[in-house]
């Protein structure tokens, strides 16, 4: 945590409202979302019990299996979510751009827009990568067999998941990180974990303070849970004897019409609130002005739902169970880049989240008080261009000379602290030395080289390409972990379960 | 009885101590440096009552899905004469799978002297082929209280060792459960080696024949069929070791509660609410999981950073009131020389913050 994101908390419990803690948005908004909010079955290993599913407020198809316990009735379930979202997904096959590849020798195409899945919570992500395991293995032949629709679904929803774990990706978007992404409330982060009452803080009805509408919030018989797991009270009180009175009217149809009906009305009566927060949450967020680079992860999204649409159509099978050594390294690497791109990401879009660099003293902002930008430097084998600028701050510069920063104005643009001097009143006089962003003359051009005046973010953190790492083949992998691979996916380590014990 | 006794008894009140679990026990070590709690759970109030009767409910309700689940799955494993149940565990400790084993319930109606009469005599039997307990009835000190635990637990002794075996109904899917079930499993099933170990301690055996690895069985997957992992539960053991151990000076937490302090709910609500309130509390945002008092707790720290979390409450350099925080970021309050760091760093924040706000330039 922040000391700046602490203090907008404290901020936050004296406002009674929650408080901004970015001024844009980092995560693309798309037109057409998908909102899904799944209820589990209480005890049982993640089986469906409800849904509410849809691409716009007033468009919500509930899904209910009467009895979760039933493996029949699930699949049903399953079939019935299958023929909401693979259409859905679908939809976003039409247009296709070209993107050039290999330094322009080659071009590669991919849609113009993709499909962007939103649950309540991180356990509604937990319980699509689930329900994705249970069902993207299954075959529409042999001896359980189920509806072609299932294993695809199953499939989808595992890349959805994955997905999730990809710090910046916009394809699937749990709501109350979404918010807490740029809101901070006057509560502790388990109790922003609860939607309702995050919204309580953020958007508070009128007349309330968001303390009080949190609180009203938890009880849950006013403002059910957003699941997927269901209030307890609901599940004795109303859900089981509603179950009990279907499974008794089997073989009397007009009971079992009432019984179903009332399943439907209590269900929905438990989704119908956290769909209403879903959507005034969307609402909230499309009021933030975009970032600027939102748009170049949701193309990385947009890359990601391209390839596997295509492996999906080459017949690829569905993703192992678990990752090999060299996957697995692979996989960890890819996710650490993204999570220092996205950082750095969000600063150079955001000078709130650059505020919390600069109290930190990863960046500083300051004024251009001289500048020499026709100076070349011709002690090398060939004279090259390296303006200087003096950089004068009343922040603590904390980079030691040698350091290279970065000015969020000119990313493509290296500074190299040269000197760093105590000036009068506790300013600080940093001398930097540019190079690149100049094109490849003697002469700088116009605008490339800050002027005096020029107020400036300098920083450490670099939008520079982080190079990918190189791992070996599957093949080259020793034994030791895990290679050269066993075909078979479902090979599984006994180490696992000890991992998760603390 | 002793002063200490008089004492607890007086601030419960009527009633008899609650009896404690496994499950309360184990919830002994979610908030340990909180004296409230200590001084509650160590008289026995049933803080459940107290939370209700001062306005502030707990909500801990279990759905009866889960717990017919959790009974259904537990059979199951059971059945045969825990056949089955003997087969995993032999295999998940890497020893051959005995031909036969013998299966003991120590469970029944009978009274709780003979009952655990019995467990002693067939846990502390001599004897090293492979035996299965179930329902062992077992005990331990907890504030100078002897406190009965039966365990739905079945105790297996394999190659003269014992390890506890845990059945639980949550899922354990391609290796991995939910990891804050395993971690209350852990720490459930640490009480029980703890209870085995004193009763093997008591009867002068070795009580390290109790192993520090106890055996998870679980559905695996999504289907019904178990598997069993193994737990190595060390660190969960030395922390209930050091909670029952400060329980157990109950003198020394006496002294920070005032003299007439009472916690019996059949108090007057507001008499109570007070009288709570003169014994410090620790409350955070994990007392909400594991303590029935959280919302009146929580209700009392409003104000405080701590309320918000630890991690927050440290970024703010450890300032215990938001009030503090908010006129040392202001600059209206002037900190003191010890203060000065933190309250240079919250001034910095409050402007970068509002400069980043008001659009300023970055
Ligand atoms: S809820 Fe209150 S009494 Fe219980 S542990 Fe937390 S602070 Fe202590």
């Amino acid at each position: 945590m922040s000391t700046l994101r602490a203090l907008a908390r404290a901020q936050a419990v004296a406002a009674g409202v929650a408080q901004p803690v970015a001024t844009v948005r980092h995560l693309h908004l798309a037109t057409r979302p998908l909102v899904l909010v799944p209820l589990a079955m209480a005890g049982e290993a993640h089986a469906p019990l409800a849904a509410l599913v849809g691409t716009a407020p007033d468009d919500a198809r509930l899904l209910i299996v009467p009895q979760p316990r039933n493996r029949d009735q699930r699949f049903r379930f399953v079939t019935e979510l299958a023929g909401i979202v693979l259409p859905w997904l679908d939809g976003f096959r039409g247009v296709s751009e070209a993107v050039a590849v290999d330094r322009g020798r080659d071009v590669r195409y991919r849609y113009v827009d993709a499909p962007q899945l939103w649950v309540p919570n991180p356990a509604g992500i937990t319980f699509l990568r689930l329900l994705g395991r249970s069902t993207r293995f299954r075959r529409p032949d042999g001896d359980y067999p189920v509806h072609p629709a299932v294993p695809l679904l199953g499939r989808w929803l595992t890349f959805f998941a994955e997905r999730a774990e990809q710090p910046g990706s916009s394809a699937l978007l749990a709501m109350t990180d979404a918010l807490t992404l740029h809101w901070a409330t006057g509560q502790s982060a388990v109790e922003d974990l609860h939607l309702p009452a995050l919204l309580g803080w953020i958007d508070p009805p009128a007349g309330w303070t968001g303390v009080a509408a949190a609180a009203r919030a938890e009880d849950p018989g006013v403002c059910p849970p957003a699941g997927p797991a269901t209030d307890p009270e609901f599940d004795n009180a109303a859900l089981a004897p509603a179950m009990a009175a279907w499974a008794a009217a089997d073989d009397d149809p007009a009971a079992r019409d009432e019984a179903y009906a009332e399943l439907v009305r209590l269900l929905r009566g438990q989704l119908a609130p956290t769909w209403e927060l879903m959507w005034r949450g969307l609402g909230l967020l499309g009021a933030l002005p975009p970032g600027a680079r939102v748009a170049g992860r949701w193309a990385g999204d947009r890359d990601a739902f391209t390839g596997y649409a295509e492996h999906l159509d080459a017949d690829g099978g569905p993703q192992p169970r678990r990752d090999g050594a060299v996957a697995a390294a692979v996989r960890l690497h890819r996710l650490e880049r993204a999570a220092t791109t996205y950082a750095v990401q969000r600063a150079y879009d955001d000078p709130l989240v650059m505020a919390e660099h600069r109290l930190t003293g990863e960046a500083f902002v300051g004024d251009v008080t001289l500048a020499d930008p026709a100076r070349v430097d011709d002690s090398g084998k060939r004279p090259v261009l390296r303006p200087r600028i003096q950089v004068v701050t009343t922040e603590p510069v904390r980079v030691p000379v040698g350091a290279t920063l970065w000015s969020t104005a000119r990313p493509g643009q290296k500074a190299k602290v040269v000197f760093v001097t105590p000036a009068a009143d506790g300013r600080t006089e940093v001398v930097l030395e540019l190079s690149g962003g100049m094109g490849r003359g003697l002469t700088a051009p116009p605008g490339s080289v800050p002027q005096v005046g020029e107020r400036l973010c300098l920083t450490t953190l670099s939008e520079a390409f982080l190079p990918a790492g190189t791992f070996p083949t599957a093949e080259e992998t020793p034994w030791t972990h895990g290679g050269p691979p066993v075909a078979d996916v479902s090979t599984r380590s006994s180490a696992g379960l000890s991992s998760v014990v603390g | 009885m002793t002063s200490t006794a008089q004492r607890l008894a007086a601030i419960r009140g009527d009633a008899p101590p609650k009896r404690h679990n496994a499950r309360t026990i184990a919830a002994l070590t979610g908030n340990p440096g909180c004296s409230r709690r200590a001084v509650l759970d160590g008289a026995g109030v049933d803080k459940s009552a107290l939370a209700e009767r001062v306005g502030f409910p707990a909500r801990f309700g279990q759905s009866r899905f889960a717990i017919t689940r959790g009974n259904a799955f537990e059979a199951q494993v059971k059945a045969d004469g825990g056949a089955e149940l003997l087969r995993l565990v032999a295999q998940r400790l890497g020893v051959p799978v005995p031909e036969r084993a013998s299966w003991t319930d120590l469970g029944g109606a009978d009274d709780l002297p003979d009952r655990r009469e019995r467990s002693r005599a067939a846990l502390t039997a001599s004897g090293s082929e492979a035996a299965l307990f179930d329902h062992p009835l077992l005990g331990l000190q907890v504030a100078g209280q002897r406190v009965h635990l039966e365990p739905d637990l079945v105790a297996a002794r394999l190659g003269g060792r014992f390890h506890v075996v845990e059945i639980k109904s949550f899922p354990v899917i391609d290796g991995q459960a939910d990891p804050a079930k395993v971690a209350a499993a852990a720490v459930q099933s640490a009480v029980y080696v703890l209870a085995l170990r004193d009763l093997f301690a008591a009867e002068g055996r070795d009580p390290e024949s109790v192993s520090h690895d106890v055996v998870l069985v679980c559905p695996r997957d999504f289907a019904n069929q178990p598997v069993a992992s193994l737990i190595d539960v060390r660190k969960q053991l030395l922390v209930l070791r050091r909670q029952l151990d400060r329980m157990a000076r109950l003198d020394d937490l006496l002294t920070v509660v005032p003299t007439g302090f009472t916690a019996d709910p059949a108090a007057e609500p507001a008499t109570l609410a007070a009288a709570l309130r003169t014994v410090p509390a620790r409350y955070a945002p994990d007392c909400l999981a594991g303590c029935e008092l959280a919302y009146f707790c929580r209700n009392e720290a409003r104000g405080q950073t701590g309320a918000l979390g630890r991690p927050v409450r440290e970024a703010l350099g450890g300032i215990a009131e938001v009030t503090e925080v908010l006129a040392l970021a202001t600059g209206e309050r002037a900190a003191d020389p010890e203060r000065e760091e933190a309250a240079a760093l919250l001034r910095a924040a409050a402007r970068l913050r509002a400069d980043a706000l008001a659009g300023h330039p970055a």
